[in-house]
């Protein structure tokens, strides 16, 4: 997973480089927490466009994710989400809570 | 497995993380025979990592074990049975339900069992305490959409 932060906008972009299981979730958890704790950002992105596999280890993953980015104050989203990835999200009802796109 | 088919092959490995990648893999390798769509394969991957973690977090509960995978093809369906010899599951009913996870902790969706139902055309799942459990799914792979579309 490759991380940016853009300290004028506090945004965050988290990109996805593997595919999301149970195996992986682990090492992406481990990242993001402490790229979302350094920076406190105002938004965070996950970059999906490099993700082509996802099962539901990624949904217990994100919503972690977005707990912790919401507790301090910022906003959460999801971008590049190819359609079999989206699938998934749409069955948990993820769109209601995080922005997917 | 028991009964007819056109093409058979059994897996056996470690009930470790690194392999939830090898085993929908290997699955999907074997499921290309039958021609499927990007969309069917994705479902199948997505299928078998969800019951293949399941064996690994919830039958062995991370410990050291075996999960065999038996795929079996028949004219344009494909079987598949996931089984562990782990600690098995007490309440089936209660396990399939969307949301229910018994490691809350773990940051688990309680997704799995769902996702493996709404992906496959058939899902069935026998468990014992104490001796495993199995999962078995069928998919059939689709011929006539893929035929038109090469027509376009």
């Amino acid at each position: 997973m490759n991380a940016t932060y853009n300290k004028e906008d506090k945004l965050l972009i988290l990109e996805i480089t593997e595919e999301i299981d149970h195996h992986t979730t682990e090492k992406i958890r481990r990242k993001a927490d402490y790229e979302i704790e350094r920076f406190s950002p105002k938004r965070t992105i996950f970059d999906f466009n490099k993700v082509t596999f996802m099962d539901s280890a990624g949904i217990g993953m994100l919503i972690g994710r977005y707990k912790l980015v919401t507790m301090l104050g910022g906003t959460m989203e999801m971008v590049h989400v190819k359609p079999s990835i989206m699938k998934i999200f749409e069955m948990c009802g993820i769109p209601k809570i995080i922005k997917v796109g | 497995m028991k009964g007819i088919y056109e093409n058979y092959m059994k897996l056996e490995f470690a009930s470790k993380s690194n392999n939830e990648a090898f085993a929908r893999i290997a699955v999907a390798a074997f499921a290309s025979q039958l021609d499927p769509s990007i969309e069917e394969l994705a479902d199948i991957k997505t299928a078998v990592s969800e019951a293949v973690t399941n064996c690994i977090i919830h039958g062995y509960e991370e410990k050291d074990g075996i999960v065999k995978i038996e795929c079996m093809i028949l004219a344009n369906t494909i079987s598949i049975e996931i089984s562990d010899t782990g600690k098995g599951i007490e309440d089936i009913e209660t396990a399939k339900e969307p949301l229910y996870t018994s490691k809350p902790d773990l940051e688990r969706s309680g997704m799995g069992f769902t996702i493996m139902e709404s992906f496959m055309d058939e899902m069935k799942v026998e468990s014992v305490l104490g001796l495993g459990t199995k999962v078995t799914m069928k998919k059939m792979i689709k011929k006539e959409a893929k035929e038109e579309s090469t027509y376009v």
